[in-house]
């Protein structure tokens, strides 16, 4: 199938006053036509900061290294004028809170609407119009009144479909969607991840689905890439990895969460913290939290390999895993 | 006067923070707003030159050849003379410029502390109690503050010195007596937040009269707008006070003040540099560095950035 | 919005009316009279000017006759020169105390807005450096300083302005008194604008407008600009009525025949007339501002309108 993002190498670092934080080391992957990639990992593994730097919107103190290419266009280090030819238009971005991603100040059709008035040259009334069916599309009832209505005047299940919404309107190759629905109540978050099946489906679009909830991977994701440390620790389909994980980490993911592990007899979160990135442990990231870790996980960091079956792992450890040993 | 540093809006923005913000627990806050403050360099150069022009201008006089309204018939108007001791020259009555100038701080610097220790002092309990019993007390009370801040300042303040005479004490007090109505705001919101806090809960169930809590638990706790109020009150009320001065209500012969050199330095600068140039080079330094360390202060206290 | 603002203008009422009553008493109650003069009057002469300014009745009584006037548009007469009344001195001084606090007021806002912009988008870069130098000096230089140096730089050395007085109504006349009183406020503004634009380039909004490939013209100019305007807008009130009270400083250090010339001698002859009117004067521009501010504040923030 087509690819329509492919990144290569990159890495995200901040300067802070006297080091350096790498947020993002050696990230490769690829993104294909219509495909759903979960990014999961817990909060400080990188995953939001590596799409926040595809999307050039990185704190002042971030630097990005590494291709994204989108076609034959590297989308980092273009100059910001540059990349606002592609952004909003080809590739689009959700944030995590909706309470704050939309502004207080203007109304919701403004909002839309200046998206097509950039990109595809629309004039107001048109683009408006086209706003207004938009939010009908992502289930908005009386999208006509709602289009006129400030953000504080809508729920917040409400403004990431205005969000959504805001996203879709130039119908992107790429849709990336940061936490989507971590700060929505659970009712509604079922709803949201159905909205984005469809509509991504009808578009063509490809979703990257950023998350620390496995739960919400179920069901969307093709296939999943499990971040820790600012790596890919492990990749393949998700099917694959919810039923045979061969990373511990990713075996810990799964059992920390509710009604996965529910298969399980108990819930078993995983022990420790997640790491700072500025004092990463030596060898494997994951070592000191890891059940499996032996003395080569101390010393030596695992590379990402091919375990065949398209799957990848960043693991020395072998043998067997059964998660009891772990708690 | 209020707000001529524009501290108000400095302050309100910092204590909005404080409210919406747990301030951390475990790290000392003292301890670390001192470190971080000590990184920032303006502050640290503003402190140490605070700290040597009021040794200067409490100590100095002492070691000086001539007193502040000593008059030396044989040098009248004269440019800074160092064989005769007059550094900073002296003035159109041979009074030498640099005993005057210190003198001057002096009184300034006098003026602006009991000024800003009278208008923290009635915010601080005029904040704490509205927000303390809060309902009708609460509401009332910030009513008169509302009504406080339409009266227009300036006026009031010439009003004052009109009514009391030229009185310092009552100067000083009347000048505080107008500076407080932010930090009563401010203080009334600290203590709004901080009155739901399990500390106060505990005090209160065990059976704590509301004006210990108020004193004991409240007050202390409310260190850190009070130190950036009271270090941006400063320079208003030397500004104030030289304000006075200039228009000729401030503090009278042989006494001067900071604005008094300079209103009288002004209209000679042409002729007589130096007669404006000493006192408005230390106002200068004084107000910059207080702004300094109060945004210093501000900065090191930020509960956002720690 | 109409709802909104008729429920502002009512709650102004009740305070601009116990405002007139605490100026009123406390004046009143002030040791010392406009006719305690050196010299002192004989009594029938000093009885008739009592009976004649109302001060023989009971204080109550003054107190309504005040109100009942103030209520017809009468701020009341001057003590001390006699057939001048506070209206008058309105007309005389206040459109010129008006202009020059106004002028200041436009310039002002719109160089501190626009600095305070730039320092913020370039942020810890050159420009930035230097407008907080320049805002920093306009921040703690006292007027009647900055005036006196201006008045010494312009005036005298280089003999391009006139370094005071209002000789032939000239407008280079009031480039200096403008600039002194401009310079302060510019500098607030700018320091305020700096602050909220630096908040604001830094919320998930302007994130989200800058993921949709508006470019930073438009980011900054539909997204960024207006909610930076907040604080500036609440600060604006506050900052004319003291660009109006100080104002009348600065007519007095460079001799300018506005309100602040009357009200200084005024307070000094303690012509208690003329200085309880010009205060409540005051007092009502001040409440009118801060109305006028709460509703533009309102149109800016939408989320206010509803409280």
């Amino acid at each position: 199938m087509k690819q329509v993002l492919k990144v290569e190498d990159m890495s995200v670092t901040f300067a802070l006053h006297e080091s350096e934080v790498h947020a993002v080391r050696e990230m490769n992957f690829a993104l294909s036509e219509g495909e759903t990639l979960a990014v999961v990992g817990e909060s400080g593994s990188g995953k939001s900061q590596a799409f926040l730097a595809i999307m050039g919107l990185l704190a002042k103190n971030g630097r990005t290294g590494g291709r994204a290419m989108m076609g034959d266009v590297n989308l980092i280090g273009l100059a910001p004028k540059q990349l606002d030819v592609y952004r909003g238009k080809d590739i689009a971005m959700i944030f995590q809170d909706p309470m704050t991603s939309l502004n207080p100040t203007l109304r919701v059709k403004t909002q839309l609407a200046e998206v097509l008035v950039k990109h595809r040259g629309f004039d107001k009334g048109k683009a408006v119009k086209s706003a207004v069916e938009m939010l009908e599309r992502v289930g908005i009832p009386e999208p006509a009144k709602r289009a006129n209505a400030y953000p504080h005047e809508l729920s917040g299940g409400m403004r990431q479909r205005v969000m959504i919404a805001m996203a879709l309107l130039c119908q992107p190759k790429i849709l990336i969607a940061d936490e989507p629905t971590t700060a929505l109540d659970v009712t509604v978050q079922a709803q949201m991840l159905d909205l984005f099946k469809t509509l991504t489906d009808d578009f063509g679009t490809s979703l990257v689905l950023i998350t620390h909830d496995l739960g919400v991977v179920a069901g969307v994701a093709d296939r999943m890439m499990v971040m820790y440390g600012g790596r890919a620790v492990e990749k393949g389909v998700t099917d694959d990895l919810f039923y045979d994980p061969r990373h511990p980490y990713t075996l810990g993911l799964l059992h920390s969460t509710p009604h996965i592990a529910k298969r399980a007899e108990r819930l078993d979160p995983i022990q420790g913290l997640p790491p700072s990135l500025e004092h990463l442990p030596k060898g494997c990231s994951f070592n000191p939290r890891c059940a499996f870790a032996f003395d080569r996980c101390l010393n030596e960091r695992p590379p990402l390999t091919e375990t065949g079956n398209g799957r990848e792992k960043a693991c020395f450890y072998e043998g067997p895993m059964t998660y009891g040993k772990v708690a | 006067m209020a707000g001529i540093t524009g501290k108000d809006e400095v302050l309100t923005a910092y204590a909005r923070k404080l409210e919406t913000l747990d301030a951390p627990k475990g790290r000392s806050l003292t301890q670390d707003a001192i470190r971080r403050l000590r990184r920032n360099k303006a502050a640290v150069v503003a402190i140490f030159l605070v700290v040597f022009i009021v040794a200067a201008a409490f100590i100095g006089p002492y070691f000086l050849t001539w007193g502040y309204a000593e008059v030396d018939w044989t040098a009248i108007r004269k440019p800074p003379d160092f064989a005769k001791g007059h550094y900073f020259g002296t003035d159109q009555n041979g009074r030498d410029m640099l005993a005057r100038v210190l003198q001057g701080t002096q009184m300034s610097l006098i003026v602006a502390a009991v000024a800003t220790i009278v208008s923290v002092s009635i915010g601080v309990v005029y904040g704490a109690v509205a927000g303390y019993f809060g309902g009708r007390v609460d509401a009332v009370m910030m009513r008169i503050v509302d009504i406080m801040y339409a009266l227009p300042y300036i006026l009031f303040v010439i009003i004052l010195v009109v009514m009391f005479g030229r009185n310092p004490v009552l100067l000083f007090v009347g000048i505080g007596a107008i500076e407080w109505l932010t930090m009563a705001r401010i203080v009334r919101g600290q203590t709004l937040s901080l009155k739901e806090k399990e500390f106060v809960e505990a005090a209160r169930a065990g059976g704590a009269k509301p004006w210990t809590i108020i004193l004991r638990h409240i007050v202390p706790n409310l260190t850190g707008p009070v130190v950036i109020y009271a270090t941006l009150t400063i320079p208003e009320v030397i500004i104030a006070e030289s304000f006075l001065s200039y228009l000729g209500l401030g503090v009278q012969e042989p006494q001067t003040s900071l604005g008094t050199l300079i209103s009288f330095g002004a209209p000679v600068a042409e002729v007589l540099p130096w007669m404006l140039l000493a006192p408005a080079g230390v106002l200068v330094t004084l107000l910059l560095c207080f702004t300094y360390i109060g945004d210093g202060l501000r900065d090191a206290l930020d509960p956002k950035d720690r | 919005m109409l709802g909104y603002a008729l429920r502002r203008v009512l709650s102004a009422i009740p305070i601009a009316l116990i405002a007139v009553t605490v100026c009123f008493f406390i004046l009143r109650l002030a040791p010392g009279g406009p006719f305690d003069g050196e010299r002192a009057l004989p009594p029938t002469v000093l009885a008739n000017l009592r009976a004649h300014y109302n001060l023989d009745q009971p204080l109550i009584n003054q107190y309504f006759i005040y109100l009942w006037r103030l209520l017809h548009g009468d701020l009341g007469p001057s003590m001390v020169i006699d057939g001048f009344n506070v209206s008058q001195l309105i007309r005389i001084g206040f459109p010129f105390t008006l202009t020059v606090a106004l002028t200041a007021f436009v310039i002002a806002t719109a160089i501190g807005v626009v600095a305070g912009m730039i320092a913020a988008v370039n942020q810890n870069k050159w420009p930035d450096y230097v407008l907080v130098l320049v805002v920093m000096l306009g921040v703690v230089v006292p007027n009647f300083l900055m005036a006196a140096i201006l008045q010494l730089w312009f005036g005298v050395y280089l003999g391009w302005l006139p370094a005071g007085g209002w000789v032939n109504g000239s407008i280079l006349h009031l480039v200096l008194p403008v600039t002194v009183l401009a310079w302060p406020h510019a500098a607030r503004i700018s320091r305020l604008m700096r602050g909220s634009m630096i908040e604001v380039l830094g919320t998930n909004y302007v994130r989200t407008a800058k993921s949709k490939g508006l470019g930073q013209r438009l980011v900054l100019a539909r997204h960024a600009i207006k909610p930076a305007l907040l604080p500036v807008v609440s600060y604006l009130g506050p900052g004319l009525s003291y660009l109006l009270t100080g104002s009348l400083a600065v007519e007095q250090i460079f001799g300018l025949p506005g309100i602040g010339k009357y009200f200084v001698t005024a307070a000094l002859n303690r012509d208690y007339g003329i200085v309880l009117g010009t205060t409540i004067l005051y007092m009502f521009i001040i409440l009118a501002l801060n109305l006028l501010v709460d509703l533009l504040y309102a149109w800016l923030d939408p989320k206010v309108r509803y409280r």
